[in-house]
């Protein structure tokens, strides 16, 4: 027996462990759930996060409501505790960009160089869309997406020589933002370039009363309009579609968002609007994955369409999927998707996706604010959007995970209870 | 800092110490605390912080607010007297001792 051992090259325990090497990248909720679901699931293997954003990861959607106007602070939008990732010893690589992935070899090169991995995971979220037109002047207009860019625009918007705000876009984040700035005492005007306020995803009822809420609130709105310049001497000018011009001391900016897929596409993973997945939420390379803002993923509750959903539910769900089949138990993504809007004292809780409905039922009290619209498609309940009625919402949840259409003439009749319907 | 116990959905006990004003709901996700899954990061949305507070001190937690009292109608586990959505529960020097249980689904 004269061979040395080393010299036969058998697979050891070792390298089979090295096959439980995971890395995600991206620290929003999509990444964190899936290190903390991957835990949850009993996976023994590395986890290493890289997040592009130096801060201590934190939960986005308070930036542009409680966190603004400052009734949640700092610590309460951790998700996790310093000691949480060190027992769990999820490797956290805070402010390092990720350059290039390579996903024959499986290895990746970032800041502080390179590093193999089994499974890739991209959890890379979205960016905003910034503003297609010229912009001259010595500030540039503020956005939101960071924790770093809420603290800019609060700092920004809590000066009391800063009279008028001009916020452009009239979806979810321009409105919360101007919903907070018209509460401190603003004077502010937001112009979308829609015919109505949050079209996208709102039906023209829910529009026009989240536009009235504004109104009363002083805030200017100027719908089917668009901004065709932005100039700053002093104040800012802003040229108007109309030709008008406005002036403002600040300009917020919040038009949208595009999925973080340039490092995927320049790995050479599939992807359109978004990186490409199954309902497994596998790339189109083996190994890799992708979940969250940045997947196009089929939904079951878009008729199968292949969507990308820009939300906490999605995140959370995704990651949730991936780290069950990562573990060796394989589950479709299959969740019904939810989301949430705070403007003044509208709650707005949206459960499924409400596009392509032929039926609406409202039910409640609408001008008391608190009321239920009910959207329906070949008598198929397909989405409620409720208005601080969160118990609606949760039944909503309920009812469209489960494929169940309530009574239609039961649920027109108020004094019928909901989940009698 | 008032010390609160919390039971998790396994039925294990932890006792922490948290800082005056944070949640039950906060505290028990900063100490990994089994159970609370607080989906929507405390905004009263989706009602997976659900616990069970200790009878002793009930009367001593703040007033529930309509929203909370509508959204535990909707909590997966059982809604009983003792409910309430931590989120919306705030600890101040008249909790310590405080005992949490959590439910075992959300």
């Amino acid at each position: 027996m004269g061979a040395p051992v080393d010299r036969i090259k058998f697979p050891t325990q070792d390298t089979q462990s090295m096959k439980k090497n995971v890395i995600i990248i991206g620290a929003g909720h999509a990444g964190i759930q899936a290190a903390a679901s991957l835990r949850e699931e009993g996976f023994g293997g590395s986890i290493c996060i890289f997040s592009e954003d130096a801060d201590f990861p934190y939960q986005k959607p308070p930036l542009s409501k409680g966190y603004l106007d400052g009734s949640q602070q700092k610590p309460s939008l951790m998700f996790r505790s310093e000691a949480w990732y060190e027992k769990n010893q999820v490797e956290l690589r805070l402010g390092e960009v990720v350059h290039s992935v390579d996903t024959e070899n499986q290895t990746l090169e970032a800041d502080s160089g390179n590093y193999v991995f089994d499974t890739l995971i991209f959890a890379t979220g979205a960016y905003n869309r910034t503003l297609p037109i010229p912009v001259t002047g010595q500030d540039e207009p503020l956005y939101l997406r960071s924790m770093k860019d809420a603290d800019k625009l609060k700092q920004a918007l809590d000066q009391a020589a800063v009279q008028d705000v001009l916020v452009i876009g009239g979806g979810f984040i321009g409105l919360e933002i101007a919903a907070y700035a018209s509460k401190s005492g603003k004077q502010v005007t937001v112009v979308e370039y829609q015919p109505r306020l949050m079209q996208r995803v709102l039906p023209p009822l829910l529009s026009e009363h989240f536009a009235a809420k504004h109104q009363e609130y002083g805030v200017k709105l100027l719908t089917g309009t668009g901004v065709q310049s932005l100039h700053q001497e002093e104040r800012w000018t802003a040229t108007l579609s109309n030709g008008d011009t406005l002036e403002a001391d600040k300009i917020v900016v919040g038009i949208g968002v595009l999925p973080g897929q340039a490092l995927a596409q320049k790995a050479g993973i599939r992807c359109s609007n978004g990186i490409e997945v199954n309902e497994f939420c596998e790339t189109s390379v083996k190994n890799i994955y992708a979940i969250g803002d940045c997947a196009l993923h089929p939904n079951p509750f878009a008729k199968g369409q292949m969507v990308r959903l820009e939300s906490v539910q999605n995140a959370v769900d995704q990651a949730k999927v991936i780290a069950a089949s990562i573990c060796g138990k394989p589950t479709a993504y299959h969740q019904v998707p939810w989301f949430w809007t705070h403007q003044y004292n509208l709650k707005l809780q949206m459960a499924g996706l409400s596009e392509g409905y032929d039926e609406l039922i409202v039910r409640g009290d609408v001008a008391g604010e608190k009321f239920s619209v009910f959207y329906f498609h070949e008598h198929q309940l397909i989405a409620v959007d409720s208005i601080n009625k969160p118990a609606d919402h949760l039944q909503a949840r309920k009812w469209i995970q489960a494929a169940h259409s309530p009574d239609r003439v039961k649920l027109a009749d108020d004094t019928i209870k909901l989940r009698e319907c | 800092m008032p010390q609160i116990t919390y039971i998790d959905s396994d039925g294990n006990k932890h006792e922490v110490e948290l800082p005056l004003g944070a949640t039950i709901m906060e505290g028990a996700v900063q100490n990994d605390i089994k159970g609370i899954i607080a989906e929507c990061g405390g905004s009263c949305m989706c009602a997976t912080c659900h616990c069970y507070i200790s009878d002793e001190f009930l009367d001593k937690l703040p007033e529930m607010e309509e929203e909370e009292d509508e959204m535990l109608e909707g909590a997966v586990a059982p809604r009983t007297e003792r409910s309430r959505l931590g989120c919306q529960v705030r600890i101040n020097a008249a909790l310590d001792g405080l005992i949490v249980e959590i439910p075992q689904e959300q």
